[in-house]
């Protein structure tokens, strides 16, 4: 069979073809990409060509894909400098898919997981009073930290971080410019204060290691994995971890979960307050779940079907992750195109989740497209992808789902929400490859009088 | 009633196993196992709610 190559979308400029347009533009990119070149199309990253896929049979190859095909070691090089050299994309595909077995995920931890999450929750609002405003960015983004940090790294080490771990963590994923595809270190300011934040995460860290040494030996009912950590030791009895890489590996543990689960709990929220409608069955919906005095461990558990749906119409709207990446490692056909060895391949959910033959009303916020029998989520495996999908789905998937209804069914327990802003005023900022909220984005909250 | 895994999708994440310990088992560090592919009448229920608890997708009913 003949393999055709995958077309050039237009608009390449100079010595780094799309590059530009990606640290700019990259929905409007990736969209050119589709309507010009169809399924299969490519843009060139800095005299690098990337064939970008999209549409359920380009999709499902890509995601049935294995590492030794497509492998993701190397796709991301702006993570690197935020990982530290050595930390996790160095080991081999084996030693990774143990790695990625994250035990703290297993569906037997998620239970304690939403305890911690609500109480985490609980924690922050503490001090709210009957109303104020919040930065829906600032503040989850804080919250992330805390719920992260204690239900993958424990309960010990979140008690011994406060705001200014978040504030360092924020600088680390504004330092991801999609420049790393040409320099990940190139004098630029988002780089330097990223330089600049990895190393006063490893001034804290070391803090709480010389503070716990102190302290001597924790008792083994009292050990986390920061414990187990700093006991290991090396042939000759010396430390065999640093500060510098028990942080590497912490960042790199929190880093899939944080600013993807902080942007869904905000886009939750605004798309709610846009649609007073969908809010009002949300809130009727927690209302009467709760209504029985159930906790928020055993609730979050459970089917919420409003209230997900919202979540996964908020996703699909506004996937936290726009591209993902691989890097073909042998020559290889997809959908009748050739892919050559070393290119780079991406899907893009940013595309894929709005494709009208598969979401009627594309761009419209219709968490009923979920329900029973359209279930456009599960029809439409291979585009609905806010988590990917195949071999490397979200191994997180299940805990961001619980950590949302946890988060929501103590917020709207307690509180009403109104946008502070114009609606359309809401919006991500994309010149970062990982993809926030544009500030301000501010919301108004006042204590519900008829709390349930 | 017949269970299919789909083991390219499955993570081994054992939402499976809470739902319906009596036809699903996941080792620590594996994928699904099936004690049986063909679920008695009284494991319907949790073998239903065990597919749409998979978090990958990975599991499917086919009705006889």
């Amino acid at each position: 069979m003949t393999l055709r190559e995958p077309p050039e979308v237009s608009g390449a400029q100079g010595e780094h073809g799309h590059l530009e347009e990606l640290r700019s533009d990259p929905i409007g990119l990736m969209n050119r990409v589709r309507s010009e070149c169809g399924s299969v199309g490519t843009f060139q990253l800095a005299g690098r060509p990337v064939v970008l896929l999209s549409g359920a049979e380009a999709n499902e190859s890509f995601f049935r894909a294995s590492d030794e095909e497509l492998d993701q070691a190397d796709a991301y090089p702006f993570m690197t400098p935020i990982f530290g050299e050595g930390v996790v994309f160095d080991a081999s595909p084996e030693r990774r898919k143990e790695m990625l077995h994250n035990q703290a995920l297993r569906g037997e931890q998620m239970k304690g997981h939403a305890s911690t999450i609500a109480r985490e929750v609980e924690r922050m609002v503490a001090d709210w009073g009957d109303e104020g405003q919040i930065d829906l960015l600032d503040w989850f983004a804080e919250l992330t930290i805390y719920t992260s940090s204690a239900c993958l790294i424990g309960q010990k080490f979140r008690e011994e971080l406060d705001s200014s771990f978040a504030h360092l963590y924020h600088d680390l994923e504004k330092g991801t410019d999609a420049l790393a595809f040409v320099d990940p270190y190139a004098p630029i300011e988002s780089f330097r204060r990223r330089d600049e934040a990895r190393a006063g995460l490893v001034r804290l860290v070391s803090d709480i290691m010389d503070t716990r040494a102190k302290n001597g030996p924790a008792d083994k009912s009292d050990r986390d994995m920061l414990d187990v950590l700093m006991s290991v030791e090396d042939d000759t009895g010396a430390k065999r971890f640093s500060a510098n890489e028990i942080t590497g590996m912490f960042i790199s543990m929190m880093f899939a979960g944080h600013h993807t689960s902080s942007g869904t709990a905000a886009w939750t929220l605004i798309e709610l307050l846009r649609h007073p409608d969908v809010l009002a069955e949300v809130v009727a919906e927690l209302d009467e779940l709760y209504a029985d005095g159930s906790e928020v461990s055993f609730r979050a558990l459970r089917q919420i079907p409003q209230l997900e749906s919202a979540v996964k119409e908020a996703l699909r709207l506004h996937p936290p992750l726009i591209l993902l990446l691989r890097v073909a490692k042998e020559d290889m056909e997809i959908a009748g195109y050739r892919i050559n060895a070393n290119e780079l391949v991406g899907a893009t959910p940013a595309v894929s989740n709005r494709l009208p033959e598969d979401f009627p009303e594309p761009d419209a916020f219709r968490p009923d497209r979920y329900l029973e029998p359209r279930q456009e989520d599960i029809v439409n495996r291979w585009t609905w992808i806010p988590f990917g999908a195949g071999r490397h789905r979200c191994v997180g998937a299940m805990f961001a789902m619980v950590q949302l209804k946890a988060i929501f069914s103590v917020l709207l327990r307690d509180f009403e929400f109104e946008l502070a802003q114009p609606e359309e005023s809401y919006r991500n900022d994309h010149s970062k490859m990982v993809v926030q909220l544009s500030q301000p984005c501010v919301v108004t909250y006042r204590r519900r009088k008829d709390t349930r | 009633m017949r269970v299919h895994v789909d083991h390219d999708l499955c993570q081994g994440h054992a939402m499976c196993e809470l739902e319906a310990p009596e036809v699903f088992t996941v080792p620590k560090r594996g994928t699904v196992e099936l004690v049986t592919d063909e679920p008695p009448e009284e494991s319907h229920g949790d073998v239903r709610r065990a597919v749409s608890a998979c978090p990958t997708q990975a599991l499917r009913i086919a009705e006889s």
